[in-house]
């Protein structure tokens, strides 16, 4: 039976009396491959830090591998947008995934050869083996997200939680980044938060929609009330979103009305 | 001691070996480098985690402290850290629970903290602490007791931030991850916070308020961009503070000038050079 790594029933959160999340229920399963949409301040992130044990909902449950999140946090790998701080901090790309390798209630543990050689097979598996000795300010946007990747993926995690990772990456990487994750998705599942509509791959399984309440597809299929929720157009005004395309797009959407 | 005014360097060195037969001047120099070590470390962890303005509040807060112990006749040592582990507590609170009123409360923090000081010491009768030596600190007059505190707090310190390293690593480049990771944030930011308040007020008793500051950020600002890893920077922030004392004490002897000053405008010369050549270097990298 496919037990969930995530399930997620009837969850409320509020912020300072603003509430943020409405009746959220869902399940991740082995193997799913989700993107997870919705316009700013939605609630995307709030759900991802949920599920990551960073926030405790107002309501309902929030369990991973069975457990509370915050107990079983270090079984999901977490790849932020960026790391929010000091961006000159001293530290190489090797050392930040060797961060990685922290563990509950592991402090004293001195398995440092073997923690040296799994950050470094990690590095090797996102292609950044030659940038291990290098300062991680001095890598670009691109690299450093593969870094952290890297860094999510030597936690051996059940799933990979990926917050905006194409924010930083042009076009082409783009493409190259999601056959990664394509490659990634046969031992681990992935749950990929996108600000950005147009960038949902082909490689995508499943949709989840957040804008305080939850939506989810089971196909990997943009609706045009998808399209609405996050660029909403009224009867009269002009739809503000042009959609441009390079050669022809790769999905086609439903009509939705102009 | 009066100097020709001729620049004959090995007059300068003989005088500077002649200084150190002086028991003061060799205290001196030992406070200094027992210093440096001290700020070296937690300096580096204060730039890194842009808490200097913090670090800031805690050193003029614990004039109040002062100001406390010798108003209710306290041992000055219990008094002074008791008033700044609270005061530092009370910022680091702040600059959790509402990040954008932090600096602020700080500031508030930092002048009322001096100046309850200020005038705790005007409403104590007799003999009272001199403002200068607190700012600026007595280093030519250390005894040999405060040395022998001061390196118990170097071992210690030394000791606290090797075993709790890839801790207080995580926490400083990535909070949240370090979470995640199963890591007290929360706890050991303020065990953090705890530390630094003690060593400052450790500290500011033998060198003085300005220079704690001056040591705790100049030397790790410096070494912060030309180190890979958070030790090195340490090592580098505790070699380049060091280096400062030594000249700086060595001009404030050979010059007759007020030493813990000497040492800063050493370190903060050195500064000013470091910056333009950054620039530089960067520019002729892109």
């Amino acid at each position: 039976m496919n037990h969930p790594i995530v399930e997620i029933r009837n969850v409320f959160f509020s912020y300072n009396g603003h509430e943020v999340l409405q009746d959220v229920t869902l399940d991740v399963l082995q193997g799913d491959f989700i993107a997870m949409i919705g316009p700013n301040g939605g609630g995307k992130t709030t759900l991802l830090k949920l599920m990551l044990g960073l926030l405790k909902p107002t309501g309902g449950s929030v369990r991973v591998l069975g457990v509370p999140a915050q107990k079983a946090s270090h079984h999901i790998g977490y790849v932020p947008q960026e790391v929010h701080g000091n961006r000159s901090f001293p530290i190489t790309a090797l050392d930040v995934v060797l961060m990685g390798k922290l563990e509950p209630g592991k402090r004293f543990t001195r398995k440092s050869r073997q923690d040296r050689e799994e950050a470094t097979k990690a590095l090797e598996r996102m292609d950044m083996a030659a940038f291990a000795g290098r300062r991680i300010d001095e890598l670009s946007g691109g690299q450093r997200q593969r870094v952290y990747i890297a860094r999510a993926l030597v936690t051996q995690p059940k799933l990979l939680l990926l917050d905006e990772p194409t924010a930083s990456i042009d076009t082409r990487g783009q493409a190259d980044f999601f056959r990664l994750l394509k490659k990634l998705n046969k031992d681990v599942a992935i749950l990929v938060v996108s600000h950005d509509l147009l960038v949902i791959s082909t490689h995508v399984k499943s949709v989840a929609c957040v804008n305080k309440r939850f939506h989810y597809h089971c196909q990997a299929e943009v609706t045009g009330e998808m399209i609405e929720m996050m660029y909403p157009c009224t009867g009269e005004e002009i739809c503000p979103v042009e959609l441009l395309a390079h050669g022809l797009p790769h999905r086609v959407l439903k009509d939705h009305k102009a | 001691m009066d100097c020709p005014t001729g620049f004959s360097k090995t007059i300068r060195l003989e005088a500077m070996i002649e200084a150190l037969q002086y028991d003061f001047m060799r205290h001196a120099l030992a406070a200094g480098l027992l210093a440096s070590v001290i700020c070296g470390i937690m300096g580096a962890l204060v730039v890194v985690n842009r808490i200097v303005f913090l670090s800031g509040g805690i050193a003029h807060a614990a004039y109040g402290g002062i100001g406390l112990a010798f108003f209710f006749g306290w041992p000055y040592f219990f008094g002074t850290i008791g008033f700044s582990l609270g005061a530092a507590v009370v910022m680091a609170t702040v600059s959790l629970k509402a990040k954008h009123r932090a600096d602020t409360i700080i500031g508030v923090i930092w002048a009322m903290g001096m100046a309850t000081g200020v005038i705790l010491l005007d409403l104590t009768p007799g003999y009272n602490v001199d403002l200068m030596s607190y700012l600026f600190g007595s280093i030519l007059t250390v005894p040999a007791s405060d040395l022998w505190m001061m390196l118990f707090a170097a071992v210690m310190i030394a000791g606290l931030v090797a075993f709790f390293y890839k801790d207080l690593l995580a926490l400083s480049y990535d909070e949240e991850f370090a979470r995640i990771r199963g890591v007290p944030v929360r706890a050991l930011y303020f065990a953090m916070i705890c530390m630094l308040a003690i060593t400052i007020v450790l500290v500011i008793q033998v060198v003085g308020l300005i220079l704690v500051i001056a040591l705790l950020t100049i030397p790790p600002f410096i070494a912060e961009k030309h180190t890979k890893s958070l030790l090195q920077m340490m090592v580098g922030s505790v070699v380049l503070s060091a280096f400062f004392t030594v000249i700086g004490l060595w001009l404030s002897y050979a010059f007759n000038l007020t030493s813990g000053a000497s040492i800063i405008l050493v370190a903060g010369i050195f500064f000013l050079l470091f910056l333009p050549l950054e620039h530089v270097v960067r520019r002729s990298r892109s």
